[in-house]
């Protein structure tokens, strides 16, 4: 693999950078976290004296090098800071889902068998300390927030301030010993080990050497010429690869200013506040924004609605054009402009999209009508496709070739092949070193020739060159009749309706598809609201005949759009059902980054999937639901199943019954 | 019963200390009616005092005694250490003793912020034209107390509704909003009217982590009165049981959970 010239800089690990940092940019902004109403910030040269301080804690505290260290909480500095300290001190950071429960927590610290952990408040000491007794090998914990800390029992408990205080007291001590510790990392040592949420199975513990990550954030960096004047807001869950890509490997890189917000329910004053102009999050996130707008525009006075429709249909025809430089009529033009001045500019602000320059969205496909909505106001929102196992990086789409039903070309020093089933590989600097204790999957996934397979089916497109992803290689299966079953592709036809967050579509090996529901509570509440429509619960609104026939409307919508459609007509949806309870990462339904399981829920709610094609009109069912805490308690409900109309295809013969 | 001469130490390590409030023989009638007969108990720094009984048995009565809105006719208050006297309403506002309301009693037009603001009247003293000019000695003194109301809406965890304002929030979360301009009084003794009436399971459990915290942080003397008897039960350090007017019962939750006098004001007695 190729050295890049600053590794022989000696620029071959994390902690390297921020020594770099820390001289060349000392005074420019390395993290902002609001706080009590302000941005408080922190320089590159302030950021490494706190992670020194913390490094010399975590020397003092016994830590060696290979320990484990567990990181549980949500985005603020001082997690980051503990993830480089980790690394400075050579021991491996690992951080973890703070949202998880205590059983999949005591998984994860098992596996890595981590000594230490650096945990955020009350809450995740606790769930640690639940599981403490199984995990014979763990020994201290530190936490940030003291808060109704003061009664535990302090002996391998320790605060965050605290043991930077040690650690800045036994200076002279291990200033010394720090140094050697982080002057032997190099391109080969551990980064960081990350866990993948899998929507099978338990999870993989991915090690990321620094050559990865600093490799992959490199020439990500300037694929997109990032520079250190990015502002990059850190929301999205520390465990997941890209947070760590963008909030330490890129922001270290670059040298750019990683903002943290104040609490997980501010995100959006936050985001506007800060106004990034590098951005990345998930369709889901993409989502919920245009679901709020929407839901807000039909608050709005009928003026009003009336210019946000003429100037939106104007911004769907031409804005995308004008976004990627093709030319347009002048007239066309102004009347953007125009529709910038009153509509689109303080939309974006609004969202907080005032200032983008590069948006990303990853992790599953996205809608193509929710990306065109961002793309038409002139945001560069682009996608790439991405795994932990790359280090993020598999495709990207270059500016000026974004296309929504493409993932783009091979990211810089990727290679790309598809094999004779469609399945998509890959092989990278960025690509993973090992499955941590799991040699077997390692060999599965990964081949001597360091070929990884993704799991997903795609083909190059002819002409562009651009990767198109079909679907999971998994779900895509065959209809009884033999013709591609894509559910994805339907549900997120579906899913493009702000009153349905969240859908799974049957089909494999039936000879017509059906879809489970989820309505969304925001829109669907609120919609209620103006209809003079009671209800007294999710499981009420969900079930009630009204709200059957809007989302009933909503599927033969997408069934007339699928009939258009030759490969994928057979695929309209034939019946469906609204179900009683939001799926949740809690029940094990979706993982942590939101990714329907679809084998657990056939599987769990078999009863209602069995209705769905035995032609019953309504079906009683219980179902077992895990509260935050753990704590099991069951719901149940009668629910109604509907048929909705389906265009009949020419040419095809007619399946299932109506 | 503990020794109570002292302060005393409860199980899970808080101390607390002597009495910072004692009341003697209180009665308090309205015009025939007599509300309150001849209660006495005390409170002590740091504790979690309950105020629990039936439907009318006196507790918000007693409640506004305590906070000096009402004066009894018969009976003495001692308030750190020395007799209180009758006071004028901005007398009672300047003692110490902030309250919440069983209904709540927020300006409803106004944000978050503005609401917890006005908790620190006591705090600001710049004159009137040095607060509209808003230089030198009003800027400082905003600049302060928006500090500490900053730090109350961080421990109450309300940041996200910070500019919203309060006629457009929940029940649930007034009532907390309601907690933080209480709070931001830096009372020496809290008084809550049925902090959890009207809540959800959840909403409750949430308002009952943040009476324990505040009471742990801040080391704040709370009174309260409370129907839901798990609540209580869970909260307190020490239960004072009325039923019409009188007192049937005090001491630690346990001492009053096998009171007979309690057992039957709650579940009735047989005639026989």
């Amino acid at each position: 693999m190729a050295q890049s010239s600053q590794a022989a800089e000696g620029l071959c690990s994390i902690p390297a950078l921020l020594q770099r940092n820390a001289k060349e940019l000392a005074g420019r902004p390395a993290y902002r976290e609001k706080e009590f109403g302000i941005w408080q910030c922190w320089t590159w040269a302030e950021a490494e004296k706190e992670i020194e301080a913390l490094a010399l804690g975590l020397i003092n505290l016994g830590v060696n090098e290979g320990d484990f260290i567990a990181i549980i909480g949500r985005n603020r500095p001082y997690f980051y800071w503990s993830m480089v300290a980790a690394q400075s001190v050579g021991a491996i950071p690992v951080p973890l889902y703070q949202d998880a429960a205590a059983e999949e927590m005591a998984y994860v610290l098992d596996h890595c068998g981590a000594r230490f952990a650096v945990v955020e408040d009350q809450e995740q000491v606790d769930k640690v300390i639940e599981i403490q007794d199984r995990l014979h090998q763990f020994e201290h914990m530190i936490y940030v927030d003291p808060r109704g800390m003061r009664k535990y029992d302090h002996h391998k408990l320790h605060t965050f301030a605290g043991i930077q205080d040690q650690g800045r007291a036994a200076y002279w001590e291990f200033i010394e010993d720090l140094k050697a510790r982080r002057e032997k990392l190099d391109y080969d040592s551990i980064c960081v080990m990350l866990y993948t949420s899998g929507t099978t199975g338990k999870p993989k513990g991915v090690v990321l050497s620094n050559r990865n990550i600093i490799e992959a954030s490199r020439s990500s960096a300037e694929f997109d010429n990032l520079t250190k004047n990015e502002e990059v807001l850190a929301y999205l869950p520390m465990a997941w690869v890209g947070d760590f890509i963008f909030s330490i490997g890129q922001a270290y890189w670059c040298g750019f200013c990683v903002n943290c917000p104040e609490s997980p329910d501010t995100m959006q004053t936050d985001l506007r506040e800060i106004g990034p102009t590098y951005y990345f999050a998930p369709p889901r996130v993409f989502e919920t924004q245009l679901t709020n707008v929407m839901i807000r525009m039909e608050d709005a006075s009928r003026f009003k609605k009336w210019l946000f429709d003429v100037f939106m249909e104007h911004a769907r025809k031409v804005g995308p054009a004008i976004l990627d430089g093709k030319p347009v009529g002048g007239w066309d033009r102004l009347k953007y402009a125009l529709g910038n001045l009153f509509i689109y500019g303080p939309l974006k602000d609004t969202l907080g999209f005032g200032r983008v320059r590069v948006g990303y969205t990853a992790g599953e496909a996205i809608g193509p009508e929710i990306f065109e909505f961002y793309r038409s106001l002139g945001i560069n929102l682009k996608q790439l496709y991405g795994q932990t196992e790359a280090s993020v990086f598999i495709t990207l789409q270059p500016d000026g070739e974004v296309r929504n039903d493409t993932v783009g070309i091979a990211a810089p020093g990727v290679e790309i092949r598809i094999d004779e089933s469609g399945e998509v590989f890959y092989r990278s600097p960025g690509t993973f070193e090992y499955y941590y204790k799991n040699e077997e999957s390692t060999k599965s996934t990964k081949d001597a020739e360091g070929w990884v397979a993704t799991g997903d089916a795609g083909f190059f497109e002819e002409g562009s060159g651009h990767l198109r992803i079909i679907d999971r290689a998994k779900d895509v299966g065959k209809m009884a009749d033999g013709k591609m079953f894509a559910p994805k592709y339907v549900e997120n036809k579906l899913k493009f309706y702000p009153n349905i967050l969240e859908a799974v579509v049957f089909g494999h090996q039936r000879n017509a598809c059906t879809a489970f529901i989820n309505i969304d509570l925001t829109a669907v509440g609120n919609w209620a609201e103006r209809n003079n429509i009671g209800y007294a619960s999710y499981q009420e609104l969900a079930g009630h005949p009204k709200v059957l026939d809007m989302i009933q409307g909503h599927v033969e919508e997408v069934n007339r759009s699928l009939a258009e459609d030759p490969m994928l007509s057979h695929c309209q949806v034939h019946r469906f059902l609204v179900l009683h309870k939001e799926l949740d990462a809690d029940d094990g339904e979706m993982t942590r980054t939101r990714k329907v399981r679809r084998g657990v829920i056939a599987e769990k709610f078999g009863d209602l999937l069995g209705a769905l094609y035995d032609g019953s009109g309504d079906i009683f069912t219980t179902t077992e639901v895990t509260y935050e805490d753990g704590r099991k308690g069951s719901i149940s409900a009668t629910l109604e199943i509907r048929d909705a109309a389906v265009v009949p295809v020419n040419g095809d013969t007619k399946v299932a019954a109506e | 019963m503990l020794d109570m001469s002292q302060g005393y130490t409860t199980e899970d390590g808080r101390k607390i200390g002597g009495v910072v409030m004692e009341m003697k023989h209180i009665t308090l009638r309205f015009g025939g009616v007599v509300a309150i007969q001849d209660i006495s108990f005390d409170i002590r720094e740091g504790e979690i005092r309950a105020i629990i009984g039936p439907n009318g048995a006196g507790k918000s009565s007693m409640l506004n005694v305590i906070s000096g809105f009402y004066n009894p006719q018969e009976g003495e208050v001692w308030y750190k250490g020395a007799l209180r006297p009758p006071m004028k309403p901005y007398q009672v506002a300047r003692q110490g003793i902030a309250r919440t309301f069983q209904n709540i009693a927020l300006f409803e037009g106004m944000t978050v912020l503005d609401n917890v603001m006005t908790g620190r009247i006591r705090q600001m003293d710049a004159g009137l034209m040095a607060q509209a000019l808003w230089k030198g000695r009003a800027e400082r003194e905003e600049v302060e107390n928006r500090e500490a109301v900053e730090k109350i809406i961080d421990f109450l965890e309300i940041q996200h509704i910070r500019k919203t304002p309060v006629g457009r929030l929940p029940y649930g979360l007034k009532k907390r909003v309601e907690l933080a301009r209480a709070l931001a009084a830096e009372p020496s003794i809290l008084l809550l009217d049925e902090p959890m009436a009207g809540m959800n399971v959840e909403e409750k459990e949430d308002m009952s982590r943040f009476i324990l915290d505040v009471n742990d942080e801040f080391g704040t003397t709370i009174a309260l009165i409370e129907h839901d008897m798990g609540v209580v039960m869970d909260l307190s350090d020490r239960v004072v049981v009325m039923d019409y007017g009188k007192k049937i019962g005090d001491g630690t939750p346990d001492e009053v959970r096998n009171n007979q006098d309690v057992i039957d004001a709650y579940l009735g007695v047989a005639h026989d």
